[in-house]
């Protein structure tokens, strides 16, 4: 397997969506591909990162005003009918 | 090297049940599947539209909008991925009116050329978190994933964020699955090799930038 091989299954890969075949290929290239391997952890550690950040949580206070919001409009809409998606 | 394992998700088995009570007029049932996805659909849409008040915005649209049309969701996907569908509208449709002058879509900037090896390769510390501060972490992964293009970041944010399948983020976007995942591992790669900047290994090993 080549290194742009290798890159082209790299999200399969990490996604468990492979055959067993190609993984073992894919292992096989990343047990003597220093590159390939870095650049496979740190793609992982990429999205382990991401997934772990907590970024834009939405505050308890706003989450319980925007609800409200939501319901109080839901309730005047049923009078006005259907919107387009 | 194993699988990323997916996000564990709330439980989805009752919520075609909430769905038909909503839809023969149930609003408590209703608001218990805002309930149950309004953090998600508020972070898909300061995703997207990285605009604090408009991604509040989308957050009431999009359920308002499901609300007003869920006779019409025929209950082929998942509920969730039908609402998805519509905040990445709504949020979408935010983006391009603040920046008007241009067209905003999941389209935009996808290069088709043939993958590259990325030039990037230096291995990153072991605990890259531990580099710096939770402000100063949640600052450069939230500079860094704005970087990307909007077809890029959605799809990440879908992906490997919210944790759908591809399948799903298929739907949601309206796009092939091979599209899907041509940019989500763009994405992965673009933002992996952006962190490396700020993760890689240092000589003196002390972590500073």
């Amino acid at each position: 397997m080549k290194c742009t091989e290798f890159l082209k299954e790299l999200t399969n890969y990490l996604d468990g969506a492979l055959d067993e075949r190609t993984k073992s290929d894919l292992e096989d290239h990343l047990a003597w591909c220093h590159n390939c391997y870095v650049v496979c952890d740190t793609t992982r550690k990429t999205i382990e990162i991401y997934r772990d950040s907590e970024l834009y949580e939405l505050p308890d206070d706003l989450r319980t005003r925007l609800r409200s919001a939501i319901m109080t409009k839901c309730g005047q809409s049923k009078k006005s009918g259907p919107q387009s998606v | 090297m194993g699988a990323i394992q997916p996000n564990v998700q709330e439980p989805i088995s009752d919520e075609l049940a909430l769905v038909r009570a909503a839809k023969k007029g149930d609003d408590q049932a209703f608001e218990e599947l805002v309930r149950r996805y309004d953090r998600n659909v508020f972070r898909i849409a300061q995703h997207i539209t990285q605009n604090r008040e408009d991604a509040e915005d989308v957050v009431q649209d999009a359920f308002l909008k499901a609300y007003g049309n869920l006779a019409q969701f025929q209950e082929q996907s998942k509920f969730y991925t039908w609402l998805v569908r519509i905040a990445v509208n709504e949020a979408l449709m935010k983006l391009r009116r603040r920046r008007p002058e241009r067209t905003v879509s999941l389209d935009e900037d996808v290069k088709t050329e043939d993958d590259s090896l990325p030039r990037e390769v230096a291995d990153w510390s072991p605990n890259p978190e531990q580099m710096y501060t939770q402000a100063e972490l949640r600052d450069i992964l939230t500079r860094t994933i704005q970087g990307l293009p909007p077809g890029f970041r959605t799809v990440f944010v879908l992906r490997d964020v919210e944790g759908l399948s591809t399948e799903e983020t298929a739907q949601a976007l309206e796009l092939s699955i091979p599209a899907v995942k041509s940019r989500l591992l763009r994405a992965r790669l673009q933002l992996r090799e952006r962190l490396s900047r700020y993760f890689q290994k240092r000589a003196g090993g002390d972590g500073n930038k």
